[in-house]
This record gives C-alpha cells, structure tokens and sequence, in this order.
C-alpha cells in the first residue's frame, strides 16, 4: 500500500488529528461511541478520544464514569460481558475495529491488561507468561522474549515457578503486564494499573510504564489515581458519567483549579471534601 | 407516564418498606390476589383446576424454595424431589396416626415441612466444608437415600400392598367443615383454596425473608463468603438456615403435590427426574428470583402440553393423534429436541431467565415511552 | 465360617474393572471442565448418541473402520456446531447457566438420538468384528494355581483398562505439556482474561468439544458392550457423577482413581454390607455417601485444584 493510499482512506475516517497545521498519525482514535449493556443500560454517550503513536494517554475519572467501557470497546471484549458499541466506531492503526475479534486485534497489536489484573491463578507464574505469547507463531522468539520480560520485571524472575494466585497483588500486576508484553504489542491498554496497590508498588508499575514508553510503546491508561496518572502522562481525558468532560496536555490539567478540586482534593484553602467542591462539571461537555 | 414513582409520597418508614412502592402496583396485586383466590374456588372448571393451576401452585413453590437455596444462598442441591417426598409422607402419616381432634390437613403440612427442614439441615452439613458444584453429592445423596429409605420402610405408606395410597377424602377435611357445611373437602376447588392460601403466604413470608437481614445474609454468603465471614456473618449458620427454610418450602411443596394435585401419596413421583425438574424451572425463571421461580415453573411445566396441542392442531388434517398422521413418540422427541433449543436460546438472550426478562419490562415501563 | 479370600479378591477386582467404566464416561466431564469450568451434564446423552450412531451404521452394513470414522467425524461436527451455537453465545455467562445449556443440551440429544434412528435397544458385540484374542467372550484364569488363589477375570473388562489406560495418558501428557493443553487450562481458569491475552477461545473450545465427542463414542462403545446401546446408557452420567466428585473434577488421573474407589466401594457395599443396611438398592444413595464422606475430609476432591480466592 502506498503512503499516499494511506493518508486518503484515513482522511476520510477522520483518522488524523491535526495539531498547529500538522498532520500527526493517531494510533487509536475513539469516533463518538456510544456503548449499551444488556440492551437497556446506557454506559457511554458519545466519547472521542485519540492516542497519539508513542504517547502515554491517560483516562481519568471516577467509579462508574466509563473508563473500563471505553477500553473494552477499544479491544472489542465487550461482547463478553453482554455489551456492544451501537452507535460511532474504533480505529486502531488505521484499521476499523468493528466485527473483529479480540484474537485478531491482539495479532495486529493491541492488547488490554484487564481491571483486577486477572492473572490465571492455578498456572504458575511462567505458563501465566506464556500463555500470552500463544498468539504468535515463532516460539523459539517467544521463549527469548520471555528472558526480556524477566529483565522489565525482575520481581516476576523470584517467584517465576509459583501458582500465580498465591503471588502478591503487585506481582500480579507486573504479572499480567508482562503477559500483555509476551505478545508484542504496539499498544497497550491499562486499566486501573494502581488498583488495589501500595503507593510504591504504584510507583514501581508505572516507571516500567515509562521505561517502555521510552521504548516507543504506546500506552492508553485508564486510572482513578489522578496525581500518579497526570504526572506520568503525555495528554489527558477526563470520563464523567459516560463522557468526556475535559481533555488536554496533562501538565495542564494539573494545574488546573477545577481538576485539582473535583479529582485531587486540592482546593485554595487546603484539603477539599467532595462536598465542598466548587467546580464540579455536571452534564456539559467541553468540547472544542 | 402513567407508571411512575413520582407524585407517590411517603410519610412513614412503614410506607418507605413496602414491597410494592408504586400505587398502581399495590392495587393490582391486591385486586388480582383476591380474584386469584375467590374465582377458582367458587367457579372453577374441574380441567383447568386440576391440569394446570393447582400442580403448578405445587411445582412453583418447590421452585421457590429451590431458588431460596440456590438462587439466593448459592448453594446447588439436586435433592428437592427427596424433600417433597418428605413432606407429602410426613402429611400423610400425621393425618393417619394423629386423632382428627388434633390435627388437619393444613396442620399437617405445616407441621410436616418441619420435618423436610430438619432432614435439610443433616444433608446440608456438609456445605459447610464443600463449595460449587461438588455439594452436588450431598444433596443427590439425601434424593437416592429419602427414596430408598421410604421404599425400604413399608411402615410410612401404612404397608399398602400397591406402594401407591389414594387419599379418602377424610384427608383433606379441616375444622370438621364437611360435615358442618356438607362441602365436598376432596373437591379441586377446597384443594385449589388452600393451595393457593398456602402459596400467597409462603411467598410473602420469602419476599419479607429476603428483605431481612437474614436474606442479605443469604446473599453474601452467596456472594463472597469469605467476606461474609470477615464481617461477622456466621456461615455455618446461615447455611444451615438456608437448607432449612428451602426444605421447609420444599415439603410443603410435596405435600400439596401429592394431596392437591395427585391425590395419592406414591413415592414413583419424587425420583430424580423431579429434582431435575425443578432445577430447569429454577433456571429458567431465574436464580434469585421469586417471581421469575414462578414464571419458570409456568413454562416448564406448559411447554410440552402447548407443544402437543400445537403439533396436533397444526397436524390435525392429517388425522389428528388417535389416526396416526403424527405419532405420540415422535411427537414427544420432537419435543424435546424443541425445549432443548428454548432453553439454550433464552440463556443465551437473558441469562437471568424470565425473571430477569419480567424485571426489564417493568424498568422499560417505568422509562416509557423513553427507551431509557 | 472362613472369610473366602478368593472371593473377595474377586469382588475387589471386579469392583475395579467396573470402576473404569464409571472413569471412561468421567473422563470426557473432566476434560470438558478443566477447559472451560462448564459442567457438561449432556455427556450420557452423547454417550448415547454417538453409539447409536455407530451401531445403527454397522446394523447397516457398514465396514467397522468407515463407521468409526464415520461416526468420529460426526462426533467432531457435532462439537464444533455446539460450541458455535450453544457454547460461544453463552460464554460469558456464569458457570449454573452454562450447566443448563448443557441440560437443554442434553434433552436435545435425547430427541434427536432417538427421532433420527430410533428408541429400541440394540446390542453390540465388538468380537464379532476382531477375532482378536482378549475380545472372546470367556473369562481369563489370571492367576492359576498359585497358592490357594484362582482369580477368574473377564477378558473384556482388561481390554477396557487398557483402551482407559491409554486415553488417560495421552491426556494427561496433552495438558501439561503442549500449548493448546496450557490455554486449555489457561481458559478454564478465567476465560476473560484469556480472551483478552488473544487466546482464540472458539477455537480451544471446538477442539475440546469434539476430543469429548470421541471420548464419549469410545467410552459409549466399550459400555454398550455391557448394557447394550438403549436409553439407559444416559444413567451412566449419574453414577459418574461420584466419581469425579471425588477425583475432582479437573483430574484426570482424578477421576480414574474416584472410578477404581467408587466401583469397589459399591461392590464391596452391595455384597458386603447390604444385608446390615437393609436390603437391596443400597448401590446408589451408597456410592453418593462414599463420595460424600471423602469431600467432606478433602473438599477438592482428591486431585481437584484448590480453590484459589482473594478477598
């Protein structure tokens, strides 16, 4: 396919975003979904997002909001959970998303590590690290790799012949990351990294975040830990009630009065109750 | 717009716990339980009685109290059917043994459940220590073992040559009305008036149990016993509890399945294949629900009888049932094959079963004409 | 009166040779479960519909190799389509659903085994195909003369272990060792994440149904022997069910050690213990409380895994 063929058929699905006159490569952009559970329950209403190639993109908002919807709509494991994208579309790499399967989206490279990490609690540590590697045809490559993942996690290289589910939270979690790892992705969706975790675990997760991204992998990372998410990402999108309501550069969201108040607890005069919160954005989106 | 909460105030905590919040609500079932009562009892036709509403009275309470186990306490039994069978013996030997002075057939039934409850409580024991689906074999246990036992112990059905007795209509006699009223006390009308009393009382005391703590007890040990244990709530016992009430419900079930419905007690009734029974209409009208116990019991219990009908009525130039353009075996397997795929399509479109179905049409109602 | 030890040794090891066939049937449950945690409650009725399957095509005519394969083939599109229709729609349903899809399944089975061919009994005799020496109808001395011991032992019943045998160990070796063994179990164990690693789930559980399929063929086959090819072959299910229940059910190895234990129990039961119990018909409600006894000290079963929770 030729480059110019490229730029056409995404232009024409509103694949590129254009920022100060340049034309820049989304690697995953979220068209206007609308998400429905069970045929009754409305879960989002509209959300458009993009994620830049090699940025870290972080989802924010509170319990319920839509963060884990979007992310299940972007690797198509809503179906399993009785859900379906009923209105809008999902592009990943310039390909729409819709009618294909989790396996095929996990071959072209986008792979979500699941909320409550979901490691395989009675295979031990290493088949947990294998089995994500199933999806690729070369083993003696897999094999190699899986040296690599023990060099990003060296904690999984203690326990590497435990049963996953005797492991602790943390390892867990690095756990189910290098699982996600072993199919080489190009991006990967995070959802709620922190939960559950001890602030240094935390910490720990998201510098081996940092450390890949330096790598060039592309992170969409759903979190409710907006101070850990802000500091660590390139650009943010703030889910309230199934839209989005803010958006930007994430240095600039934390520096923002209303996001410090309402997602920080940081108001003028010291520590802000939630009843307190002056600047609470209620159904407007603020859309540019 | 017409179904709605607003405008409906309450003044009191009294009015704040009711079940049914909504006005409309409240009339309907209010109006409906007393023509469900006093039509069939003062009008009913014998066929419809008989055929269809006083066994599913029986089958739907069965259900219910399957569901309190299963649905709500997550624990799985496949022992319903040898709980039955305790309660409809139990009936029948306290009428048969006690003076008339001193019990009736209502009595008895409620005294009889007890029996059920206790005899629930030994074959639960074991949940205590088993989880999933190996707690199979403690209740598949009690159905062979309660069949075996009344089958090896001709003492229970008074050493009836025939292993079946058929109920005199002394039985079903209660504050001497057959001869003070000179009422027909085996009639399926009297039988239908306290099935169904016994029904609407049973499902309130369980509608009101699962409000209770007691039922949020139900439901977290179904939920996350572990948990459950951590917060104070005595597993052990709440099990215990569970198995209890639900063969309690289940004997007074048998009971009236043999007394009401049949009108013999035989012990051929409460083989597996009953339990089975119960279990399909408990999933099928949906775990952890009342309503939808009942509603999987109408279907299962329906199903084969309509698709008969139907296969007749559709076949019936063909000369119908006795002539032999469609015959009875056929009939039957091609019904089988026709409720096998009923079940299959309706769990994967709600897996929550009828009752699951019922509760989105009343929220879809509740929104109309929104679609939500 | 002297406790006749020949005898009992007999009683043991015929409890044993039945106990495998309660194995063969829980064989295919095990399987079915360890991939994908449903409890497939249709394997009597597959037991049912493969063997009838295969006899009614022999009755026929047909060569004994074309209807096996035959009759395997059908078994492995049999699988595949359930898994299509029946297993991939529901599987994001929690594990009692799932147990009653396989109910319905079951009921459909029944129908159509019996409205496609027919519901009368048939009889199959596997030496009228092999004039092979351990198919002959006559028992084998297996012990003669050594000592006081005279051990007489259907040679049927030892080619079953061996076909049992076989089974279990090219199983055990598939799960453990190969990949599509480790997603198998890998999806057993949490079938979202394992959708979500791009584990092709359909096509695990394709391959699961249809190696059940011919499980159950091979298992229907070697039972018909006994009881014939008829209804009652469906019965099988439930006295597999303590076998498993005490082997646990993800065992394989489980659940022939829980066929050996139930088999022996019931025999040694019946002919042993029935007289103090009361009577005859002990056999059932006996195997269910053996079973029950054994969960009560090992909840798991003997070889089940251990549930693993996180509160």
């Amino acid at each position: 396919m030729r480059y110019g063929e490229i730029i056409n058929r995404n232009l024409e699905r509103g694949h590129f975003l254009t920022k100060q006159g340049e034309l820049i490569m989304s690697m995953l952009s979220v068209n206007n979904i609308e998400v429905v559970y069970n045929h009754v329950i409305l879960a989002l209403h509209g959300v458009t997002l993009d994620v830049e190639q090699g940025k870290i993109v972080s989802l924010l908002g509170a319990n319920g909001a839509g963060k884990s919807t979007t992310l299940k709509a972007c690797s198509n494991i809503l179906p399993a959970e009785r859900g379906e994208i009923t209105k809008g579309s999902v592009h990943f790499d310039g390909q729409n998303n819709e009618g294909m399967q989790p396996t095929e989206l996990v071959k072209n490279g986008c792979i979500q590590v699941l909320e409550g990490r979901l490691v395989f609690r009675n295979l031990t540590v290493e088949e947990n690290l294998l089995s994500g590697s199933f999806i690729r045809e070369n083993r003696a490559q897999a094999r190699e790799d899986l040296d690599k993942i023990y060099t990003y996690l060296p904690r999984l290289a203690h326990v590497k012949d435990s049963i996953a589910g005797y492991t602790s939270g943390g390892e867990q979690q690095m756990l189910a990351m290098g699982r996600a790892l072993m199919s080489r992705p190009t991006l990967m969706l995070l959802d709620e990294p922190s939960m559950g975790l001890s602030p240094q675990i935390v910490e720990e997760i998201f510098q081996i975040v940092e450390t890949l991204n330096k790598e060039g992998m592309t992170f969409l990372i759903a979190e409710q830990n907006a101070t850990v998410a802000l500091r660590y990402a390139d650009s943010a999108y703030v889910i309230e009630n199934g839209r989005v309501v803010m958006k930007g550069n994430a240095k600039e969201l934390l520096a923002r009065d209303d996001v410090k108040e309402a997602y920080l607890g940081l108001g003028e005069e010291g520590r802000v109750n939630f009843r307190d919160v002056k600047y609470y954005h209620r159904r407007k989106p603020s859309f540019s | 717009m017409w179904y709605r909460e607003a405008g409906q105030f309450v003044t009191n905590y009294y009015q704040d716990r009711r079940i049914f919040p909504l006005r409309f609500d409240r009339w309907f079932v209010a109006i409906g339980l007393i023509l469900l009562v006093a039509l069939p009892t003062l009008y009913g036709s014998e066929y419809w009685l008989s055929a269809h509403m006083i066994p599913l009275c029986a089958v739907g309470l069965a259900t219910l109290g399957l569901n309190l186990l299963t649905g709500y306490t997550g624990q799985l039994s496949l022992g319903t059917a040898g709980f039955m069978c305790i309660g409809a013996f139990g009936t029948f030997n306290l009428i048969l043994r006690l003076p008339d002075w001193l019990i009736n057939w209502p009595t008895a039934m409620l005294i009889s459940g007890i029996f059920a409850g206790l005899v629930g409580i030994v074959f639960g024991l074991p949940a205590i220590r088993i989880r999933g689906f190996y707690l199979l074999v403690s209740t598949l246990c009690a159905q062979y073992f309660v069949w075996w036992f009344f089958n090896q112990y001709k003492y229970f059905l008074d050493y009836t040559p025939s292993g079946v007795v058929a109920l005199p209509e002394k039985y079903y006699d209660y504050f001497g009305l057959s001869e003070l009223m000179g009422w027909d006390m085996q009639s399926y009308n009297n039988r239908w008036f306290i099935a169904i009393l016994f029904v609407i009382g049973l499902t309130y005391f369980a509608k009101n149990l699962i409000r209770s703590s007691t039922g949020r007890n139900f439901m977290a040990v179904r939920d996350m016993d572990i948990a459950a244990s951590t917060i104070g709530i005595s597993v052990p016992k709440t099990k215990l509890l569970a198995f209890f009430v639900s063969c309690y419900y289940c004997g007074i079930a048998g009971a009236l399945y043999s007394f009401a419905y049949i009108g013999n007690v035989d012990l051929m009734i409460y083989e597996v294949d009953r339990s089975f029974t119960i279990m399909f209409m408990m999933i099928i009208g949906g775990l952890g629900s009342i309503t939808g116990s009942f509603l999987g019991a109408i279907f299962v219990y329906e199903f084969p009888i309509a698709f008969t009908v139907l296969g007749d009525y559709v076949f019936a130039g063909a000369g119908g049932h006795a002539g032999g353009g469609f015959d009875s075996a056929a009939v039957e397997n091609v019904s089988n094959m026709a409720y096998g795929i009923f079940i299959i399509a309706l769990l994967i479109r709600e897996p929550g079963g009828f009752g699951a179905l019922w509760g989105n049409y009343k929220q879809k109602l509740r929104t109309w004409p929104f679609p939500h | 009166m002297e406790f006749d030890w020949v005898y009992f040794i007999e009683v043991i090891l015929g409890g044993l040779m039945s106990g495998v066939m309660y194995s063969l049937v829980a064989i295919g449950f095990v399987l079915v479960y360890k991939s994908s945690s449903i409890f497939n409650f249709s394997q009597g009725t597959m037991l049912l519909v493969a063997s009838l399957t295969f006899v009614r095509m022999t009755e026929g005519g047909v060569n004994f190799w074309l209807a096996m394969v035959l009759a395997m083939g059908i078994m492995v599109i049999m699988g595949i389509l359930t898994e299509r229709w029946v297993i991939r729609p529901l599987a994001n349903q929690d594990l009692l659903s799932l147990f009653m899809a396989t109910v319905g399944l079951a009921t459909f089975h029944e129908g159509m085994a019996q409205y496609v061919w027919d519901a009368d009994v048939h009889g199959l005799q596997l030496s009228k195909f092999f004039d092979l020496d351990i198919l002959r109808p006559d028992p084998i001395m297996i012990v003669d003369h050594v000592a006081w011991l005279d051990i007489l032992l259907p040679r049927f019943d030892i080619f079953v272990s061996i076909v049992a045998g076989s089974m279990i160990i090219a199983l055990a070796i598939f799960f453990q060792k190969s990949r599509t063994g480790v997603s198998l179990r890998a999806v057993s164990d949490n079938h979202m994440a394992a959708l979500a690693v791009g584990i092709p789930l359909s096509r695990v559980w394709a391959i699961v149904w249809s190696v059940t399929g011919v499980i159950a063929l091979i298992s229907g086959l070697l039972w018909a022997e006994r009881v014939s090819v008829s209804f009652t072959l469906i019965e099988a299910v439930m006295k597999a069910l303590p076998v498993i229940l005490i082997g646990g059910l993800t065992s394989i190895p489980g659940a022939i050690i829980g066929g050996l234990v139930i088999g022996v129990g019931e025999k040694v039961g019946e002919i042993y213990f029935a007289d103090a119990l009361g009577g005859q018909g002990i056999e059932l409600w006996f195997a269910y409380f053996m079973a029950l006894m054994f969960l009560v000290f090992r909840p798991q079963g003997m070889f089940g895994e251990k549930i693993i929770e996180r509160v």
